[in-house]
This record gives C-alpha cells, sequence and structure tokens, in this order.
C-alpha cells in the first residue's frame, strides 16, 4: 500500500515537472521577448535585446527554464504585461467565484447522478429507463453553450422568468446572494455534468446489481430499499470518485464556456478575454493551475479508491 | 445480440461482428443519419443553390417561408444553404481531425507497447504529462497561432486528442502479445513480422475502428465549441459553431431559426456518430457481445 502510494506521488511529480516543460515551452515559443512587450512596438531591437540581456532572458533556454521553475516554486506564476498585473493576483480575484460555480454545480450533479443512475439500473429498460438514457444521450452529444442557449432561449426569452447573464457581482458567494441570476449557468454546468456521470452510474449499478453481495443481502430478508440504500450505494459510488478525479479538464473547460456565455466574472471569462488579448502568460498560468489540479484530483480519486477498496490493496 | 451461430458452421469474427452490429436498430439509424447528413451537406448545394458570398442586407433575418424555407441570417445568407455550407466544413474537420488522431495515436501505442521496458514507460509518461493539460485550454492556446482553415483546425485538434487512442492501442498490443494464440504462432514457427501483421493488427483493429468513431463525435463537438469562442473559419467559409455564435446576438431578437435547425443537426450527427461507437463495440467486442 505504502509503496504504491510512494509511485503513485513520484509519477504525480513527474507529471507535473512535464507539464512545466510545455508550457515554459509554450509561452517561450508564443509571446516573443519579454523586452518587447514591456517597451513596446516602437522600441529599436537594440533595446529590447539590452532589457533582455539585463533581465536574463537571453541566456540559454535551460536555464531559463530553471529560473521559470524557481519561481514557480514560489509560487509565482508570471506576470501579465497586457494588464500589468502579476498573473497569480489574476487568478486569486476569480478564482472563488470560479470554484463557488463549478463546485456548486458538481455537487448538485453528483446528488442527481447517482440515483439516476440506480434507478436506471433498477428498473432496466422500463420506459422510464429509456426516457432518461435518450435525454441524457442527447445531452451527452451536445456542445455546452448549445445547453446554455436553449436554456436562456427558454427561461429568459420565452417565460421571461430568469435573467440571460449571470450576476456581475464581484462576490465570491454571490451564488447563495443572487440565486435567480445565478440558476441557469449552474443549471446549464450541471445539465451537462449529470449527462456525463449517470451512464457511468447506471453501468456501474448494473454491475454491483449482479455481484452476490446483493443476493446474499436479499436473502437475509433485507427490504430492496435496504440493499440499495445500505449495500449498492456505497459499492456504486466507487467508480464516481475515479470518474470525478477523471473528468476535472472537462469539468473546468464546461466552465470556460459557461462563463464565457453567461458572461460570468470568473477564471474562465479570464481565460476567454485574455485568448482574444494573446496575454500568454495568464492562458499558460491559468491551464498550469488547471492541469496541476488535474493530476491531484487523479491522484486523490486513486488514493480514495484504494483505501475504500480492500481488493486495489493488494496489487 | 444473443445470436451465435451454430458449432459446425464456421463464420469469420468479422461477419459475426457485422450480423450483430446490423441487428442494432439504433445503429443503423445512426449510419442512416451520417448518410444522409453528409448527402445533405456536399449534395445538397447541387440541387439547392444558394448565395453563401455575396452578402445581401436588403434581405437580412427574415422569417422562414416564401423563398427562404429556414429564413436569412444577420448577411441575408438562405440558413438552409448556410446549414449544408458549414455541414461540409463541420463534419469535413471533425472525420480529418478523428484520422490523424487515430493515426498518431495508434503508431505510438503500438510502437510503445512492442518496445517495451523503459521507452514504454517514458513514452507513457509522456502521455500522462500531455492529458493532465485540459484539451480545451491548449487547443485554444494552439488556436490563437493560427489563421483558421479546414486544414489547420483539423490539425490542431488531432495533434491534441491522439492521447487517448495510444493508451487504448498499447493495453491492447500488450495484452494480445501474451495471449495464447501469439504464442501458439510462434511455437508453429511464425516470424514476427508475421505475427504483427497477421495476428496483433487484425485483432488491435476493432479497438482503433471504434475509437475512430466516438473521436469523430467528440471532435465535431470540439470544433463547435472552437467556432463558438471565436477561433472558427472566417468569412466566407462558415462551420456549424460559427454559425450557432452568429445567431446567439439575434436570439434576443426572437430569430429562433438561426438555432434551432443548426443545433438540431450539431446534436443530431454527434448523437449518430456515438450510436455507431456503441454498437460497433458491442458487436466487435466478443466478451460484450453475448449481453
Amino acid at each position: 500500500m505504502t509503496q504504491y502510494v510512494l509511485r503513485r506521488l513520484v509519477t504525480s511529480v513527474i507529471v507535473v515537472l512535464g507539464v512545466s516543460v510545455i508550457t515554459f515551452m509554450l509561452l517561450h515559443g508564443m509571446s516573443g521577448s519579454p523586452g518587447r512587450a514591456i517597451l513596446g512596438v516602437q522600441a529599436s531591437a537594440e533595446a529590447v535585446a539590452a532589457f533582455d540581456r539585463e533581465h536574463g532572458y537571453d541566456r540559454s533556454l535551460i536555464a531559463q527554464y530553471l529560473a521559470y521553475l524557481g519561481q514557480l516554486l514560489q509560487g509565482d506564476l508570471g506576470h501579465s504585461y497586457k494588464l500589468n498585473q502579476s498573473v497569480n493576483a489574476l487568478l486569486a480575484d476569480n478564482a472563488g467565484r470560479t470554484a463557488m460555480l463549478a463546485g456548486v454545480s458538481l455537487v448538485l450533479a453528483v446528488c442527481v447522478a447517482v440515483p439516476l443512475g440506480v434507478f436506471q439500473a433498477v428498473k432496466r429498460n422500463s420506459v422510464g429507463d429509456n426516457v432518461l438514457t435518450t435525454l441524457t444521450f442527447v445531452a451527452y452529444s451536445m456542445p455546452v453553450f448549445l445547453l446554455a442557449m436553449l436554456l436562456i432561449q427558454v427561461f429568459a426569452l420565452g417565460l421571461g422568468i430568469l435573467p440571460a447573464q449571470a450576476s456581475q457581482s464581484s462576490s465570491t458567494f454571490v451564488i447563495f446572494t443572487e440565486p435567480r441570476a445565478m440558476l441557469l449557468p449552474v443549471l446549464t454546468l450541471t445539465g451537462i455534468t449529470v449527462a456525463l456521470y449517470s451512464r457511468y452510474q447506471r453501468s456501474a449499478a448494473l454491475d454491483q446489481l449482479a455481484q452476490d453481495y446483493i443476493r446474499v443481502a436479499r436473502a437475509k430478508g433485507l427490504s430492496m430499499r435496504m440493499v440499495l440504500t445500505r449495500h449498492l450505494l456505497r459499492n456504486a459510488c466507487l467508480p464516481l470518485v475515479t470518474l470525478i478525479g477523471m473528468t476535472i479538464p472537462l469539468l473546468l473547460a464546461g466552465n470556460l464556456v459557461v462563463e464565457s456565455v453567461f458572461n460570468y466574472p470568473g477564471l474562465g471569462l479570464l481565460f476567454f478575454n485574455s485568448l482574444n488579448n494573446q496575454d500568454y502568460p495568464v492562458l499558460l498560468g491559468y491551464t498550469l493551475v488547471a492541469s496541476v489540479l488535474t493530476v491531484l484530483g487523479n491522484l486523490l480519486a486513486d488514493l480514495v479508491v484504494a483505501v475504500s477498496d480492500p481488493r486495489t490493496q493488494r496489487a | 445480440m444473443t445470436d451465435t451461430a451454430p458449432p459446425q458452421q464456421v463464420t469469420s469474427g468479422w461477419r459475426l461482428a457485422v450480423r450483430s452490429f446490423a441487428q442494432n436498430r439504433l445503429a443503423v439509424a445512426g449510419v442512416g443519419i451520417i448518410v444522409l447528413l453528409i448527402l445533405f451537406c456536399f449534395a445538397g448545394p447541387l440541387l439547392y443553390v444558394t448565395e453563401q458570398v455575396a452578402v445581401d442586407p436588403v434581405n437580412s433575418l427574415l422569417p422562414p417561408g416564401g423563398d427562404y424555407p429556414l429564413g436569412t441570417d444577420a448577411q441575408g445568407f438562405d440558413v438552409l444553404g448556410r446549414i449544408m455550407r458549414g455541414g461540409q466544413a463541420s463534419l469535413q474537420i471533425g472525420l480529418f481531425a478523428a484520422l490523424i488522431a487515430t493515426a498518431i495515436g495508434t503508431l505510438y501505442g503500438t510502437i510503445a507497447g512492442l518496445i517495451g521496458g523503459v521507452v514504454d514507460g517514458i513514452m507513457m509518461r509522456l502521455v500522462d504529462t500531455l492529458l493532465s493539460i485540459p484539451f480545451l485550454f491548449i487547443v485554444l492556446i494552439a488556436a490563437t497561432q493560427f489563421s483558421s482553415t479546414v486544414l489547420s483546425l483539423s490539425l490542431i485538434l488531432g495533434a491534441f486528442s491522439w492521447l487517448g487512442p495510444a493508451r487504448l492501442v498499447r493495453a491492447e498490443v500488450l495484452s494480445l502479445r501474451s495471449r495464447g494464440f501469439v504464442a501458439a504462432a510462434t511455437v508453429m514457427g511464425a516470424t514476427k513480422p508475421r505475427i504483427i501483421v497477421r495476428h496483433l493488427i487484425p485483432n488491435a483493429l476493432g479497438v482503433v475502428i471504434v475509437n475512430i468513431t466516438f473521436q469523430v463525435a467528440d471532435a465535431i463537438i470540439a470544433v463547435s465549441l472552437l467556432g463558438f469562442l471565436g477561433f472558427g473559419l472566417n468569412y466566407p467559409d462558415v462551420e456549424w459553431g460559427t454559425q450557432l455564435s452568429d445567431g446567439v446576438s439575434h436570439l434576443f431578437e426572437g430569430a429562433w431559426w438561426l438555432i434551432y435547425p443548426v443545433g438540431g443537426c450539431l446534436v443530431l450527427v454527434v448523437m449518430a456518430f456515438n450510436f455507431v461507437g456503441d454498437a460497433l463495440r458491442d458487436s466487435i467486442d466478443v466478451r460484450l457481445r453475448r449481453r
């Protein structure tokens, strides 16, 4: 077990280092020289070269990468020359609102997808199961923005009961202070996540239903409800832990699109605006953070599964 | 899918797979939808000729009816013709990107699986690293560097989506290598190239084919996201994502015909590819066929 944890830790560190090499190379290859970015297009080539020499941007790539890595280890993600602000400050300003939107949607999605999947598995091939399977399949085949547009069309333009734009407040807790303005973004993000998870949850529950321990529990005289809540639910949730860990990139991508559609000031909108400004330090800074989150998510999911499933501990 | 051939009759694995596929109604419907949409987008403009280059401001944002069965957009383009033109690009990019990703992934996975050892370890850590960078992020960053064409978008999407196929093919090659029939062939004196060509490739092909279908579906969604976020094809070219993004600005004027028909086509084609992929997986993987 300890060996497994150690091995997973080491590969995670290697992967994060690999990501930092990639973001460094992209930053270096795409954004051009920092001297040019700071001094502007009218500065002479000599002035730019002098600036780069003075700040160490003319050293070998390896030396520059080590300097970059040193900065990262101190928690410094770089500087946005376009906005003249540190990337850390920009990300920190927006992280809370994004975490709130993504977190609330994820919790809601799990709360819907788990019972939905178990229900579908128990009532498999019934009318209800088929209708739900079709619905989730349609949502699964739909780009996020299309779902957002449909919801806007129905709830904001058709019925006129909800605003089409997210709240512009800078408060982190805007979901709780202005729930009406946040309903559509949360609904969109929850919708696509449920579509993603309930398919897996259904098949995970189906696998579990065929196991002997379910039959034993029924034979002991437990009611179906007890079997489902006491025995099946726990075991059928284990694949979901792995799935949540694995789908962090998809959740972040969904968040990016939803924030752009609803104009919600978070990390996704910051990324979208930085794309249009070609502000690579911000883009790659957020990408690096997102990748580290992904690695951590996978690591955590693996560890949770290893701890809670004794069968994996022997392997 | 419960049928199995009578034991005395020898039927090839591929024929069994085709039979099982043909019995899946959803899969047949999926193939039908894909064929119809390809005909609609590529042959449609030959029968239904519309002006798609010169703008026509006088006839902008007309609702469906009369000369325009699906109305016109803000530039005065006929929406039905526009969907055909946009569909050509979306389908092309989806297919190209999937083929590029599958080609790279298959090659990479086969090499890693066959060589094994340290090389395999290093190659797979590279895949782990690239996989932990969110796909949409890296693709959008790459898109800022190129002007968008069918080719450039296909290359960008293909260049970052070969990781899944690489893992699949490697796992398949690893498991096939240690199977009994490969050992049997070796004992019978088969050479290494013969084993690769006659045994490994045909058996790994199933996984690859299944994966292509899902890749197409994913690439069509991905390119619509790029288009929607402003990195789609430039005027006069168009693909479905850009078309939808243009439609959003007129959603508030009630121009529903700019959204629903294109959106419907997009969802339909992605669903069709997913249906076909699911059915192919069930019919090619013998272990799943009996369920």
